[in-house]
């Protein structure tokens, strides 16, 4: 046994396909200009003076705001798509395998590391359980909850007739009670993205440091480097 | 058989000139062609009166204040020509027994093809008791009144949504019409606001009376024409807003030049109604044109936002009653800091197990 684990010495594995990469960093942008532009939405800067001919500056903020919407929806829905055409990994953060005991274990044994209690991490050559749970439930149901909430305020501007009005505020505006509660909740799911892109950053940066493997550098480059040669614990809770 | 509203207007000593003006005024305030005047005058000489049930459960009288101020159609023409309004209890003559005997009559005379307008909303607790109409709980009648009517229509905020009596915590549980438990499965034409506009409301009866079908609705059961776009999209002061002039303060200069009442709260992004193109009055003025910021009174749940001047209104849930950037701000305040205490931790955990390593 011994033997077997140290003659496989692997030192970098590749996970990220260039799709992957792309599109994270390209969501980087993006929510980074939908939550500066949506927060001044909800609370503008102090008013311009002056002739309004002369200016289009809140225009422009929405502007912003509506194009930084529409890469993040056609870069989203790429996504899904690279999930069914890409490696194994593509699929992790749309599929967390709640059904397996090892996943839950895997979880809780993240928080006892987390915890500080288990003394040594795991080591893992896509996600660990635990950032796979909280990426498929901030992450993936945060964007389509904004997705949706935003497509159909969008509606609301493009009116009755258009497609956005039709496919989402036809039914997510009396859903919330009216379009005002829907802006409530849409203002409140970008707070839950930041919240999570706190701790996506912070434990991105912790683990780099304190885990097993790398994690930033391979966003950039798409190789996972390890730290021991020992096997990885992530090996059958891939779906292939 | 009753008289046509033709009938109606020569025996009341309209001329014929004076009835075929009204017909194209009707026209255009229901926003369509000059074709359509020939329609309506040939539907008012040959149809008869539609019977109207105006019904009062708890409300404040606005909806009727605002109805009988119509300049196009003029209210007396909508109650005299167009329709028989045969109970309504603030404007009716008769009172007591007579009055309640109408309510019976026109159910016998017209069963299935009376219109039944409800202004205010009915209580449901302690079994309808916090209203009651000739000794009985209002919503007695109105359940009862509704299984003959063809349609119904919630007139203003509190027959469609509830309005300010069914404010939290909504003691008496007022209810608005279409949640009434055992009202009839008819139609039911919303007509939001508080009130709503005059020439709204008799646009609305003027539609029905024309077309003998109900006007369009949306996905929220409000008349398409007039409820169909918001405040906002209509608003004369829009390009302040585009070009991110505000008022700030009540008094500031702002306030005095008609920039944008955004940042004073200001709900016509998203409120629903026709107030920036009919406005009120006989088009005189509207609420954003006098420099007030829209309250959204024809929303659902206006009443229960928070403040009126607050651009992100209150949540409510949980014990919680703050605004999302209050909710959102404590959340990531505290996310962040407990991230910087988990980080210190760390790295006070990495210096000593290097220092067992040692």
């Amino acid at each position: 046994m011994v033997e077997e684990i140290t003659a496989r010495k692997e030192e970098a594995i590749f996970v990220y396909e260039w799709p992957v990469r792309v599109w994270h960093w390209v969501q980087v942008f993006a929510i980074l200009a939908l939550g500066i532009t949506g927060y001044l939405i909800g609370s503008p800067l102090p008013s311009l003076s002056g002739e309004a001919s002369d200016h289009f500056f809140f225009g422009t903020i929405r502007y912003i705001h509506f194009t930084a919407a529409w890469i993040l929806i056609v870069g989203f829905v790429f996504r899904v798509y690279w999930a069914f055409v890409g490696n194994s990994h593509a699929r992790e953060i749309f599929l967390p395998p709640v059904w397996r005991r090892r996943f839950w274990a895997g979880v809780w044994h993240e928080i006892l590391w987390y915890a500080m209690i288990a003394k040594e991490p795991k080591k893992y050559t896509g996600h660990n359980p635990l950032a796979v749970l909280a990426m498929h439930v901030l992450y993936v149901w945060g964007t389509i909850f904004m997705i949706v909430t935003g497509l159909a305020l969008y509606g609301e501007g493009e009116g009755m007739g258009s497609w956005q009005n039709e496919w989402f505020s036809s039914w997510v505006i009396p859903l919330f009670g009216q379009s005002q509660d829907v802006h409530t909740w849409h203002h409140i799911g970008m707070w839950v993205i930041v919240v999570f892109v706190i701790i996506h950053v912070y434990v991105a940066v912790r683990e780099d440091i304190m885990s097993r493997q790398s994690i930033i550098s391979s966003m950039i480059s798409g190789w996972r480097m390890f730290k021991d040669d020992r096997p990885p614990d992530d090996e059958d809770l891939r779906l292939e | 058989m009753p008289e046509t509203f033709y009938e109606v207007m020569r025996r009341q000593g309209i001329t014929r000139r004076s009835f075929l003006k009204y017909c194209s005024l009707a026209a255009g305030a229901l926003g369509l062609s000059p074709a359509f005047a020939p329609k309506i005058a040939h539907a008012m000489e040959t149809k008869p009166r539609i019977p109207v049930l105006w019904l009062h459960g708890l409300e404040c009288t606005c909806c009727s204040e605002s109805f009988i101020r119509s300049a196009h159609p003029l209210a007396k023409d909508v109650i005299l020509s167009m329709i028989s309004l045969d109970y309504d209890d603030t404007i009716m003559a008769a009172a007591g027994d007579q009055a309640e005997a109408i309510i019976d009559e026109t159910i016998e005379k017209y069963d299935g093809n009376f219109i039944l307008a409800i202004e205010g909303n009915a209580p449901l607790n302690e079994d309808g008791m916090y209203c009651i109409i000739a000794g009985k709980p209002f919503v007695e009648q109105l359940v009862r009144v509704s299984q003959h009517a063809k349609a119904i229509i919630s007139w203003g905020s509190c027959a469609s949504w509830g309005c300010v009596q069914a404010a939290r915590p909504n003691p008496t549980r007022a209810t608005p019409t279409h949640k009434i438990p055992g009202i009839a499965d008819k139609p039911i034409i919303k007509v939001p606001g508080c009130p709503p506009i005059a020439e709204v409301m008799t646009a609305v009866i003027t539609y029905i009376l024309t077309f003998e079908k109900l006007p369009s609705l949306d996905s929220q059961g409000r008349p398409k024409m007039f409820y169909s776009q918001r405040i906002h999209d209509k608003c004369y002061r829009r390009p302040h807003f585009d070009a991110g002039q505000f008022v700030e303060k009540f008094d500031d200069e702002g306030a005095r030049k008609g920039y944008c009442l955004y940042k004073v709260g200001c709900k016509g992004p998203t409120t629903y109604n026709a107030c920036s193109t009919v406005r009120w009055n006989g088009g005189l003025s509207f609420p954003i044109q006098a420099g007030h910021p829209c309250i959204g009174c024809s929303e659902d749940g206006f009443w229960d936002k928070g403040g009126f001047y607050d651009r992100l209104t209150d949540v409510h849930g949980f014990g919680i009653e703050a605004n999302a950037d209050e909710i959102g701000k404590t959340a990531a305040g505290i996310v962040a800091g407990a991230a910087a205490i988990h980080a210190g931790a760390s790295v006070i955990k990495r210096i000593a197990s290097k220092g067992d390593d040692a």
